[in-house]
């Protein structure tokens, strides 16, 4: 979707607000929103596509006045009642429904390290034919689509070269939509930055995207 | 951050005379998040000591002194550096770094004449397993929205100025491929072992916004 979130290339951001000694969280809640987040997502209920795009449907406004641990409540809140792990009179009143099932088990103290250490590895075993090989001339396809995808906005239409096949990986586009996981190759795709940004770009200088083939036509 | 200043006067102005449902809402977003939990943990869906351990991950065993140590051993073993270049989850690994938000690892090297620097434009893909969780700046939308269109800006602001001789790559994590910047190991740091090279790394070098200098820059200058 083209939405707020897309935001490489935009003006009036403001300047880099840059903290010296930034501590991890700056304050507790967020670190609970952190957990909150992890744990509730070895119910294996969504995936990162999923809760990537749970994020872009924060209305633009409020994207923008959110931090970010708050955009992490709105998305925890949302895949949850997607999920029917909440409804939403819990959400309101904070009070389990009356005859509600208890589920378990929930994630386990020690169950968090096995799992951070696992993580969700996203390349797949599978075989499936490349379109392209690295040196080849490709276009980033001008598409806009109004569901998730990492094809961001200021790569479409343009011209790059495939510099790399990382392999097969779950394509993002269908996997956030809980319609399959649709693998696919994977490439680093080099586009100059004249190409992107015209000629008051420097003209060494490039930016590197991982663009799956769908997003990929021959140029 | 003024961000969540803004945020509280807003939300405190606003829920004044809403309907009840809202007001029920504790204002306060600490007292919102709290409540949250305490839903959770009444259904069974989180067992708060889990949570502990994970936060307990992040603040105290997952952070950019792992990425660290890894760019010293690169600097110091010209075998690990191959590795390291050549399959970099592999030989991140190694150290016992592994898992979400690293899953699938990419370093890029810095030369005299080629600097890398990465970004997320989408969300704020990071390598978690290398340097721990983002800084509030790298997943801000002045950062997120400059580093492609003008990253010779971004890191003036970082105190760097690069010159035209040097090439410029900026590395978008559109995928789930995480990158870390391996960066020029400093002049007059020869005589130095992989426990003191280490201590001169810091975040900002390994995202690329930085170089590494003898004066011990865990800040920016």
């Amino acid at each position: 979707m083209n939405g707020i979130h897309d935001m490489g290339g935009m003006h009036g951001m403001g300047a880099i607000e840059y903290e010296a000694r930034e501590p991890v969280f700056h304050a507790r809640w967020e670190a609970r929103v952190l957990a909150l987040n992890l744990a509730m997502g070895a119910w294996h209920k969504w995936n990162i596509d999923a809760t990537r795009h749970a994020i872009e449907l924060i209305p633009a406004g409020e994207y923008l006045r959110m931090s970010y641990y708050e955009r992490w409540i709105a998305r925890l809140v949302t895949l949850s009642l997607q999920a029917r792990l909440l409804s939403r009179a819990e959400v309101e009143s904070g009070r389990p429904d009356p005859g509600s099932a208890k589920l378990s088990p929930a994630l386990a103290p020690s169950g968090v390290e096995p799992m951070l250490g696992r993580g969700a590895p996203a390349n797949r075993d599978v075989t499936v034919a490349a379109s392209f090989k690295a040196g080849d001339k490709v276009r980033a396809r001008n598409i806009h689509p109004i569901g998730h995808t990492r094809l961001p906005r200021y790569a479409r239409g343009r011209l790059g070269t495939i510099a790399r096949d990382h392999g097969v990986y779950v394509f993002p586009d269908s996997r956030a939509h809980f319609l399959g996981e649709n693998p696919q190759h994977l490439y680093s795709v080099r586009f100059a930055a004249r190409e992107l940004w015209g000629e008051t770009a420097s003209r060494r200088d490039s930016v590197y995207l991982d663009l799956w083939d769908d997003y990929l036509e021959r140029a | 951050m003024d961000t969540r200043d803004r945020e509280h006067r807003h939300r405190s102005g606003e829920d004044h005379g809403h309907d009840r449902a809202q007001q029920e809402v504790p204002p306060d977003v600490a007292l919102r998040v709290k409540a949250l939990e305490s839903l959770l943990i009444e259904k069974g869906l989180v067992d708060p000591a889990a949570l502990d351990a994970i936060i307990d991950m992040y603040e105290h065993k997952v952070g950019p002194r792992n990425g660290a140590r890894v760019v010293a051993r690169a600097w110091s073993d010209p075998a690990y550096k191959k590795r390291l270049m050549a399959d970099a989850s592999a030989a991140i690994a190694e150290f016992g770094y592994t898992g979400r938000q690293g899953e699938h690892m990419v370093v890029v090297e810095n030369t005299p004449k080629l600097h890398n620097l990465v970004v997320c434009t989408l969300c704020s893909c990071y390598p978690w397993t290398v340097l721990g969780l983002p800084p509030v700046w790298y997943k801000s939308a002045p950062y997120r929205s400059r580093a492609v269109i003008d990253p010779r800006g971004v890191l003036r602001e970082f105190g760097l100025e690069l010159g035209e001789d040097v090439e410029v790559r900026v590395w978008d994590s559109t995928s789930e491929m995480r990158y870390l910047v391996l960066p020029e190991r400093p002049a007059g740091s020869e005589g130095m072992d992989e426990a003191a090279l280490a201590e001169l790394v810091t975040r900002d070098a390994m995202i690329g916004v930085a170089k590494v200098t003898l004066g011990k820059g865990r800040e920016r200058p």
